[in-house]
């Protein structure tokens, strides 16, 4: 471990108030991840972050900071060179149990991954398997998972997730390329759904999406929400839409939070640099704003 | 005063689906003019058409119909006349990492535009390119003419490019989508760097993107686009603070914006309550 | 402790991309050939085989004696003097080895050269072109793809009856090319529609600049493998017209001695000297050249390469302990609550 004490992200009282108010559903504890390569280079350094039942955590950053593989290493789904180095992951059950995530393997593993916490890849518009159809990829997730279901409640179960993310269930014998990229979406977050997960980790759900499709699938992700109340990770670098729609923020920087606040107290008032660095880096639709020459070196 | 103007474009392409063909208007009559010192952003989703308008500007397609007049005189579409076009209209492409010819120093990739436009010769090219490397902020020049594009950032090839499209000494510039592959805390560097360099050789600027507020602040006029047709135009601010299409409307309305802080949340809690 | 280097992992991962170890921005690989393929096991087995087989056709026949000498004692067993035995007719088979090398290699080089030309010719100026010339490029290209090779071959061959090594060669490069075509074109396509080869007639460039200064140094690669593949057909097609009596007649390759072995009895009188050393210079040649091709795919797609690495690098951390999810044994931590274990079994 590096010798100098980290400070620990910037935040303020008021987001202490809120979270007191809220009970934690998955607790990551000085999470450090790296990638062995030559030479080796920490990818998550230290990172402790509390997710609470059915609130929105905006994982803010830009490409390098760390955010996706937090999220992969949160849901033990890191890939080689990609490894685990330290830290405490502890999910918190609806039923009262608590679960060592870190600790967990093989069918455990596999029990865990999905059924608790599901996640929504980056690029999900080209995650879906091009050679199978829609329902055989839904059926999938319920074969392994819920083995007890007889064939005929396993369609039903999948009609209804497409119902759920607002797709017509003819579209179950449909091929990924038949689907525009919003359909693809959905479907990927109605496989996401499909065990009922008490977290979903989002990673860059919208960012290939055009901003009139990702508002519909922003008010779909908020529909379920208000239905099922799961707890939301929502990683990606657009951080006007965090602070639309998120209730916390976390700001990743090179592998570290700098800050970690709610969503109205980062909008009004920001502590860390950076943090306002990438505000500045958004001017406001309806604001004032002039593009100047006032810019440094070259980046 | 210098003008680029576009009257009345079409572009068509033929699609094979199976053994159908059909056509695709990807541009339906689409008219403005660029002049110089002044930005016009073409603003729409994908297959607004959009780029391909960009496109046909660059001479990189050519229009089904409609006319590209350059101070008031059609363009030339081939030998001397293309070359001159060519010297006056450059762009900047979206893709940094895919703008930039791999197997090229940063010198080759300036160095051509200025040989092949005459805008310098032998030994004067090596100082020229550093002049331009120093006009996009990279310095130190001489280190990074050497560099290849894979040992450079986003940001930085970027750079590259409008330092490329700025060496044959162009009048009008084309800027298709030039930020929205670049990180967050770098687009604001590079439109302001786009943003003095027009100023500076009064250039005009063709600025295509989906981003509304960049479209917005960066430039004087937008024209919003939906499938092919322009359905809005005119001066920044009136098509943004006080929109008529509906579609401009819808998509003001789905934009991030920060001050409407939780309103999603309460529409469809009200949305699921009703119904 | 390892000395575990904090880098900052820099902007250049584009956001579309599933995590993977950050690139390097700071420092600049090593350049140029030699850079990027260094490491590589199988490009150095396949070069040093190759060099070897050259620097001996190159040499070997000045210190052997005169393959046409067939002043000496028929059918010996390799023995000092012949380290190769002789052949029926008393010729030495070291030498005919070496001076076969000779004109093996010459056919395949000269097959492949044609090969290449040809296949650019059809090959990338139809991908690039397009239009009316890649329409009548692609129809000969595929008309020739169609026509069987051997047969062709044979035909063409057993028409002259004077062959040199030179015809023969140009009879094996002008059958191969198709196939080769086939790939460049395609490649030529996709890489004209990159962005930077826009950029390049944005710029003002010509259609023939373009394409020797934009679109040649990417095909480069694969221009390399399909030259090596066109080498390999080539002397092993020339091995078989030989063996057929279609050979070059009166010139000495690895083919016309298996011929003449075969032809000679080597194979019921046992005298492997004969008919060993030929065919297994033509499988070693294969080989290596084979190998130098793998090499090059793995230039091409660099994933081939990192996956086996990345896992290998992973092993060695986890035996490190550096896995918090995995003793230092491989075996994991703890495994897992009786609760999970019970929602399992249900």
């Amino acid at each position: 471990m590096t010798a100098t004490t980290t400070a620990g992200p910037l935040s303020s009282a008021a987001h202490a108030e809120h979270v007191a108010r809220l009970t934690p559903v998955l607790t990551a504890h000085d999470v450090s991840i790296e990638y062995e390569v030559d030479p080796p280079v920490r990818a998550v350094q230290g990172v402790s972050l509390t997710l609470h039942r059915g609130e929105i955590l905006g994982l803010a950053g830009e490409s390098g900071c760390g955010k996706s593989t937090l999220a992969y290493g949160l849901n033990r789904l890191l890939k080689d060179p990609a490894v685990l180095r330290s830290g405490e992951v502890t999910f918190h059950d609806a039923d009262g149990t608590d679960t060592d995530v870190v600790a967990l393997d093989g069918d455990a593993l596999r029990a865990f991954r999905w059924d608790k916490v599901s996640m929504v890849f980056q690029g999900a518009m080209n995650s879906l398997n091009p050679v199978l159809s829609v329902r055989a990829q839904l059926e999938d997730v319920l074969t392994t998972h819920r083995p007890g279901l007889s064939r005929t409640e396993r369609g039903e179960r999948c009609a209804e997730l497409l119902e759920m993310v607002g797709v017509d269930p003819v579209r179950l014998d449909s091929f990924a390329h038949e689907l525009s990229g919003g359909m693809r979406q959905r479907v990927m977050i109605a496989m996401a759904m499909a065990l009922e997960p008490q977290v979903m980790i989002m990673d860059e759900p919208t960012t290939a999406l055009d901003v009139v499709v990702q508002r519909d699938i922003l008010r779909e992700i908020m529909r379920l929400r208000e239905r099922f109340d799961f707890a939301v990770v929502f990683i990606t670098h657009d951080l006007p839409l965090l602070l639309e729609i998120a209730d916390r923020i976390a700001v990743m920087r090179s592998g570290e939070i700098v800050e970690l606040d709610t969503a109205e107290q980062l909008y009004a008032a920001a502590q860390h640099e950076y943090t306002q660095t990438l505000l500045s880096s958004f001017p406001s639709l309806l604001g004032d704003f002039s593009y100047d020459d006032g810019e440094g070196a070259g980046r | 005063m210098s003008t680029l103007e576009v009257r009345n474009l079409v572009k068509e392409f033929k699609v094979r689906d199976g053994l159908r063909r059909s056509t695709l208007r990807a541009v339906n009559d689409v008219s403005f003019t660029l002049s110089a010192g002044r930005t016009v952003a073409v603003v729409g989703e994908s297959g607004s058409g959009k780029s391909t308008v960009a496109r046909m500007i660059a001479q990189l397609e050519t229009p089904t119909s409609g006319e590209i007049l350059l101070d008031d005189a059609a363009i030339g579409r081939r030998g001397r006349a293309l070359a001159d076009y060519r010297h006056q209209v450059q762009m900047v492409f979206q893709d940094p990492f895919a703008s930039l010819n791999p197997y090229h120093s940063v010198e080759h990739h300036l160095a051509r535009p200025l040989k092949l436009h005459g805008v310098a010769r032998g030994k004067d090219v090596l100082p020229a390119v550093y002049g331009l490397l120093e006009r996009v902020n990279l310095t130190p020049a001489p280190v990074f003419a050497e560099k290849r594009p894979h040992e450079m950032s986003g940001g930085q090839r970027q750079r590259i490019a409008i330092a490329r499209a700025l060496a044959p000494g162009a009048r009008f510039l084309v800027a298709d989508e030039p930020v929205s592959m670049l990180d967050v805390s770098i687009r604001l560097g590079v439109l302001n760097l786009l943003a003095r360099l027009q100023r500076e050789e009064n250039l005009g600027v063709l600025y295509i993107t989906h981003d509304l507020a960049t479209a917005r602040h960066f430039s004087d006029e937008i024209v919003v686009m939906y499938r092919g047709d322009v359905v809005e135009q005119g001066p920044s601010d009136e098509v943004i603070l006080d929109p008529q299409h509906d579609y401009t409307k819808t998509l003001l309305a789905a934009a991030p914006e920060p001050s409407r802080h939780g309103r999603l949340r309460d529409e469809v809690r009200a949305e699921l309550a009703a119904g | 402790m390892t000395d575990t280097r904090t880098r900052t992992a820099p902007s250049s991962v584009p956001p579309s991309a599933p995590p993977t170890a950050p690139a390097t921005t700071s420092k600049p690989p090593r350049r140029g050939l030699r850079g990027r393929l260094a490491g590589q096991g199988k490009l150095v087995v396949g070069l040093g085989i190759v060099i070897a087989i050259v620097l001996f056709a190159i040499v070997g026949p000045f210190f052997t004696q005169d393959p046409r000498d067939s002043d000496n004692a028929a059918m010996l067993p390799p023995q000092p003097g012949h380290w190769l035995g002789t052949t029926s007719l008393g010729y030495d088979v070291l030498a005919q080895l070496a001076e076969g090398a000779r004109g093996s290699l010459m056919v395949g080089v000269v097959a492949g050269l044609l090969a290449i030309v040809l296949s650019l010719l059809f090959g990338v100026v139809a991908g690039y072109t397009r239009g009316i010339a890649d329409e009548g490029l692609s129809l000969i290209t595929n008309v020739m793809l169609v026509i069987p090779g051997l047969p062709l071959m044979i035909v063409v061959s057993s028409y002259l009856e004077v062959r040199s090594l030179f015809v023969v060669a140009l009879i094996l490069g002008a059958t191969a090319w198709p196939g080769s075509a086939v790939i460049l074109r395609l490649q030529a396509r996709s890489l004209r529609k990159r962005d930077y080869v826009s950029a390049a007639k944005v710029s003002g460039e010509r259609t023939p600049r373009i394409l020797m200064v934009e679109i040649l140094p990417n095909l480069l690669p694969i221009l390399t493998a399909q030259f090596l593949f066109a080498v390999i057909l080539a002397i092993l097609g020339e091995a078989g017209l030989s063996y057929l009596g279609l050979g070059p007649n009166g010139s000495i390759t690895w083919g016309t001695m298996l011929n003449e072995a075969q032809g000679g009895g080597a194979l019921t009188r046992g005298a492997w000297w004969w008919f060993i050393p030929p065919g297994l210079m033509i499988a070693l040649l294969g080989c290596a050249l084979s190998l130098i091709n793998f090499s090059i795919d793995e230039v091409i797609d660099p994933k081939l390469r990192s996956a086996p690495a990345a896992a290998k690098s992973v092993r060695k951390a986890r035996r490190a302990g550096l896995d918090v999810t995995v003793h230092d044994d491989g075996a994991p931590v703890r495994s897992g609550t009786d609760a999970q274990k019970e929602a399992v079994r249900r």
